[in-house]
């Protein structure tokens, strides 16, 4: 069994680093969530598109099987080859197994969560196969021996200082100058080349339409374009939630899909591919990778509603100062609560804890996903399964008893009281029993409680 | 059993659990007496691409002269604007790495975003709108239409096998959250107003 996510250290950890990195990260994603809310705010029939978008999704998950079958018939009638994968390690070794067909040897790829869900990378490089990120943020990743932190800005948990020494240390440039676009045109340079010499590309999809067999990409840097222009050889790897019927319903996620993101109108280029180039090769590969046991949990399946916009963890309290990397997973923030312990509930098991249930996810998902309510889904998950620790049960079990019953509550407060202000602060604050204590002061406990105040004053 | 059947299987007996949800009917949103050029032209600004109103092609390469003087490669895709690099005579996406101004004549353009509508037949050779470091595009100012769902119903998705809403230059904010254009793609994109 692999080890399990201690969410809290790793919080810990990122909070305790310094003084910037917490700061900044939580000032930038609020600032994302702000301009989702400017932008939302000029659209007229905004909450409409949410509804109209939740119930396409629905009606699409509900009618999958349709579907997936038009989208499949229609994409190899235009001459693109469609492959199915039931897990990571069958899309894994399709993947290995075109690239050695065709002799490929270096590949460049745009961002894909799916790829990384599957350990895509780490495959092919131990296949011997070159495998270049073409996002920048991705990229920075990649160098970083990281996992992507958010799923819309991989890179977000790092300062501009961060990237410059990353940089400094794999592509030579100054550490001292840390601007962005001096950065970012260093990365350009250093990436044009591998663009050019690239045996084969690789997308994912954030949409794919059933009655044209189109899939599309939406990118702000035109990495995806540029890696399925270029090689002769274009394999995408497509999650099956990711069906749309028509691209009449694509026009309701085009306007939502930014927009919740970043607070923009659209990505810079929003890619459809219908069939390979002439002479060129087109691959697909449908990926279930637990998708099908999601839907067909009762709770559960809502979650693959998802489009990866990302605005949910932008808005979460937790998540803007835990940083994605805390979660230890594929997907982090409030949707990857809900996700990741589909994969592997024990190692997971702490993840639905590390929320306050404030409903803010809820509140902005584009296609509402009932997120704070699967949150604490997954905590009677845990609890039931007897994943959490036996403290927490008990302490759980305490609390029951005590706000059960008034006569018990009014003893605790006194107890309460009395407690705090006889035992020694080394105890107070021992992190082994008191987590809180560490970060924060004890409130100062009245001895008159609200019930004292409220009897004295009623008598008045 | 291939793992085709097995996924769409499992999914048959999910789909069969849920209540059955219609699918919805999706209205085209458009608004009275909106002006379909000013609103193009405010979006097009906010996604970082300049435009002007020409009143022919000659007045469009003065314009690009002055702002990329140092432009040496000119590569259209176009009739109406010839450049030095002939397009006809690659071989390879790859051939278009040292084009410094790319000229595309684009189908239509998408008010509410401030997009416009490429595709392989208006590229000719895809790489061309990502390849090139500067692009400039051609646009009929009356083929401007209101929205996406507007725009969509425009599209025939099975007539190209690629086709791209460009909203503006290449962009990013991986570093630091803070706007940097030309990531990979096109440094800066001009649209001209002209007719088609």
């Amino acid at each position: 069994m692999r080890k399990k996510v201690d969410i809290v250290h790793n919080a810990a950890e990122f909070i305790a680093q310094d003084n910037i990195h917490e700061t900044q990260h939580d000032k930038n994603l609020w600032n994302s969530r702000m301009k989702r809310d400017k932008v939302a705010s000029e659209i007229p029939e905004w909450e409409n598109l949410r509804d109209l978008a939740s119930q396409i999704k629905e009606h699409t998950l509900s009618h999958l099987e349709q579907y997936l079958t038009q989208f499949a018939e229609n994409a190899e009638k235009n001459g693109i080859i469609v492959h199915w994968a039931a897990d990571g390690n069958e899309h894994n070794q399709i993947v290995l197994d075109i690239f050695q067909k065709n002799n490929v040897k270096r590949i460049i790829k745009s961002k894909s969560m799916l790829q990384e869900e599957c350990g895509m990378t780490p495959f092919l490089e131990t296949n011997g196969i070159d495998v270049l990120e073409t996002d920048l943020g991705e990229r920075i990743q990649q160098l970083s021996g990281e996992r992507p932190s958010h799923i819309v800005v991989p890179a977000i948990h790092k300062t501009t200082q961060d990237v410059a020494e990353l940089f400094a240390k794999n592509i030579g440039t100054d550490p001292n100058n840390d601007s962005p676009s001096d950065l970012t045109e260093a990365m350009r340079q250093n990436a044009r080349p591998k663009f050019l010499e690239a045996d084969a590309g690789m997308t994912g999809a954030n949409f794919a339409i059933a009655n044209t067999g189109t899939f599309v990409v939406c990118t702000n840097e035109g990495n995806a374009d540029l890696t399925a222009s270029i090689p002769r050889l274009h394999i995408a790897s497509i999650g099956i939630e990711k069906i749309l019927p028509t691209s009449d319903d694509l026009a309701v996620f085009i306007r939502l899909l930014s927009r919740s993101a970043l607070g923009m109108a659209a990505t810079q280029y929003t890619s459809h591919f219908t069939g390979p180039r002439k002479g060129c090769e087109m691959h697909i590969i449908l990926v279930d990778n637990g998708r099908t046991k999601r839907l067909a949990n009762d709770t559960f399946w809502p979650s693959l509603k998802c489009i990866r916009c990302g605005a949910c963890m932008n808005t979460c309290p937790v998540y803007r100062r835990s940083g994605g990397l805390a979660y230890g997973a594929t997907y982090s923030g409030p949707i990857g609560i809900v996700i990741d312990p589909t994969f592997d509930e024990n190692k997971y098991s702490e993840l639905p804890f590390h929320s306050s249930l404030c409903g803010s996810c809820s509140e902005i998902c584009p296609v509402h996903i009932n997120l704070a309510e699967q949150i604490l889904e997954w905590r009677k998950v845990m609890i039931k399964h007897k994943q959490v620790p036996k403290i927490r049960t008990s302490l759980f079990h305490v609390a029951d008893s005590v706000l059960g019953s008034p006569k018990i509550f009014r003893a605790a407060e006194k107890v309460a009281y009395y407690g705090l202000k006889y035992t020694p602060n080394a105890l107070v604050y021992w992190n082994k029993i008191n987590a809180y204590g560490q970060f924060h002061k004890m409130p100062d406990i009245q001895k008159e409680t609200f019930n004292d105040w409220y009897l004295k004053h009623k008598k008045k | 059993m291939s793992s085709k059947n097995t996924i769409l299987k499992a999914v048959h007996a999910s789909s069969a659990k849920r209540v059955p949800i219609e699918h919805p009917e999706i209205p085209s949103f458009e608004i009275k007496n909106n002006n379909l050029l000013d609103t193009f032209k405010k979006n097009l600004a906010i996604a970082g691409a300049e435009w002007y109103e020409v009143s022919d092609v000659t007045e469009a390469k003065t314009i690009m002269a002055k702002k990329l003087p140092d432009a040496k490669i000119i590569c259209s895709a176009t009739k109406e604007w010839q450049g030095n690099k002939d397009l006809t005579k690659i071989h390879l996406p790859r051939e278009l790495d040292d084009v410094d101004l790319g000229v595309i004549r684009a189908e239509f353009g998408v008010a509410e975003m401030g997009m416009v509508w490429l595709t392989d037949e208006s590229l000719k050779i895809n790489s061309l709108g990502f390849l090139s470091q500067h692009l400039a595009i051609l646009l009929d100012p009356e083929s401007i239409t209101e929205n996406m769902h507007t725009a969509y119903k425009k599209i025939d998705l099975n007539k190209h096998p690629y086709g791209n809403f460009m909203m503006g230059p290449s962009a990013t904010a991986d570093i630091g959250a803070t706007l940097v254009h030309g990531a990979q793609g096109a440094r800066t994109v001009t649209i001209f107003f002209l007719k088609r």
